[in-house]
């Protein structure tokens, strides 16, 4: 059934199709309306699942992760200063192998304190062991919400869905809501491997000495490895069943563009745009907008970006003291396997508007340089 | 099974692929006695004891086992907390010094 809703709401559904049975939340603009709406369809009955109010977003994780380890399909959501906290829990998750599902809901990091979009509080938890999907729809972050736990309960391994604040988080757009049916088919019941349960008392997550550590963390890397060919196994089984084919990436004019920009997000969006204007205008410019980050798509971006002249990264998000993540993330996938140049800029921070001229101006600057000037170009920035 | 090389504490793999993805326990505690730590250890005086499961519930460790209605004391695992002690609402759990 079709729907006019919010990125949020978009988020919401996607965890009541995937039948998650408890929801553990503390509230943060711009993420409080995913569990708002959750917690309603809880008390109404629309949905038969625990919802667990708490007192910080750690506690949040740490109880998805205790009902998780119950053998229960978790979801939680939050933003920026939110995830921070709940830092430590991230890393129990994935290396506990509780396949929580969580919606992040992209906001700058304070201070000065803000609540607009930037990919920092995300892309801050690169390292954590959790899956990375960044989506640029309403129709986006549903069916990822729904490929996510399939995805994460496949591989025992934590699954974020990341999305920009207001720009996707507030927007209103149509969204196709798929049947419970549909998705019951999809998506079956949370099965796991090991979990809680008086008829065989184990202890999970307890102390592991360095006989074993090491080759935890190395079974938790080989299943990494295979969470691209699942997403893309995913991809199309969504696709034979709601018509949609979900992919790693959307690859927008790359075949024959001499710039192809590496875009995320909603800007993806606005990036394509700002192509087909472009185009128009003769420039052969092409937009790779990437949709997972974690684990890295090395094919992906090696199959795709050779083929440029130049290649201009944008990214909402800065690793001070190095320069924007997905730069540096592009930078090392194509080390030894290209010469053509990578240009890193930066724009949109902490909400700043990313609009089609932004692109036309990194455009300008790509195609005006041989190589970029600086290690990081900033677009915007009052000087 | 596993190949695993057992001692009287722990269980170890000897290759990755016996690793489980989880990090848990695998029953290793059923190796490692840890009655050993104990310095006093709870004797129950049946003749006094009303039945009431309270040592049973409160036991940390699960080292109190109903048998026939009866509490039993597993010495292989019980600490010597005295937690069980302490709760007895007819005080006929006494700890006492530790025979070595």
């Amino acid at each position: 059934m079709k729907k006019v809703i919010m990125g949020n709401h978009a988020l919401s559904y996607g965890a009541m199709l995937a039948r998650a049975q408890v929801i553990s939340a503390y509230p943060i603009t711009p993420q409080t309306q995913v569990v708002e709406l959750l917690s309603e369809m809880c008390a109404d009955g629309t949905l038969d699942a625990k919802f667990i109010k708490v007192e910080s977003e750690h506690s949040a994780m740490a109880s998805c992760i205790g009902a998780s380890v119950a053998g229960a399909r978790t979801f939680t959501a939050t933003s920026s200063q939110g995830l921070a906290l709940m830092h430590e829990m991230l890393h129990w998750a994935s290396g506990g192998r509780h396949p929580v599902v969580m919606g992040d809901i992209n906001r700058a990091m304070a201070p000065g304190w803000t609540i607009w979009s930037d990919q920092n509080d995300s892309l801050s938890q690169r390292d954590t062991g959790w899956i990375q999907f960044y989506c640029a729809s309403n129709q986006e972050v549903l069916d990822t919400t729904i490929q996510a736990f399939k995805v994460s309960e496949s591989l025992y391994i934590p699954s974020m869905v990341v999305l920009d604040a207001f720009s996707l988080s507030h927007t209103y757009e149509v969204v196709d809501v798929p049947d419970q049916a549909k998705v019951d088919a999809f998506l079956p019941k949370f099965q796991p491997y090991a979990r809680l349960t008086p008829q065989k008392p184990c202890a999970f997550n307890g102390l592991t000495s360095p006989e074993h550590y090491m080759e935890l963390r190395y079974k938790l890397e080989e299943d990494m490895e295979k969470v691209i060919p699942a997403i893309l196994e995913t991809g199309l089984e969504f696709e034979r069943a709601f018509g949609r084919l979900l992919t790693l990436a959307d690859e927008n004019r790359c075949d024959d563009a001499e710039i192809i920009l590496v875009t995320s997000g909603t800007a993806g969006y606005t990036a394509h745009v700002a192509v087909e204007e472009m185009r128009a205008a003769g420039l052969k410019v092409g937009n790779l907008r990437m949709k997972v980050f974690r684990p890295f798509p090395f094919d992906l971006v090696r199959r795709v970006l050779p083929k440029a002249r130049k290649i201009a990264v944008v990214d909402r998000n800065i690793s001070y003291g190095h320069h924007g993540i997905f730069a540096q993330e592009v930078k090392s996938a194509l080390h030894g396997h290209t010469d053509v140049p990578v240009f890193g800029f930066i724009a949109g921070l902490g909400g700043r508007d990313i609009t089609p001229a932004t692109f036309r101006e990194i455009v300008d600057y790509t195609k005006s340089h041989d190589a970029p000037e600086e290690n990081i170009v900033w677009i915007g920035v009052k000087k | 099974m596993p190949k695993k090389k057992r001692d009287a504490k722990k269980i170890v793999f000897e290759s990755v692929n016996d690793v489980p993805k989880m990090p848990m326990s695998l029953g290793s505690m059923l190796h490692n006695k840890t009655g050993t730590w104990r310095n006093i250890r709870p004797e129950i005086k049946l003749e006094d004891c009303i039945q009431c499961g309270i040592c049973w519930k409160f036991c940390p460790d699960m080292s109190i086992v109903i048998e026939d209605e009866w509490p039993v004391i597993d010495y292989d695992f019980c600490k010597g907390c005295g937690i069980c002690a302490e709760e007895c609402p007819v005080k006929c759990i006494a700890m006492v010094e530790e025979r070595k």
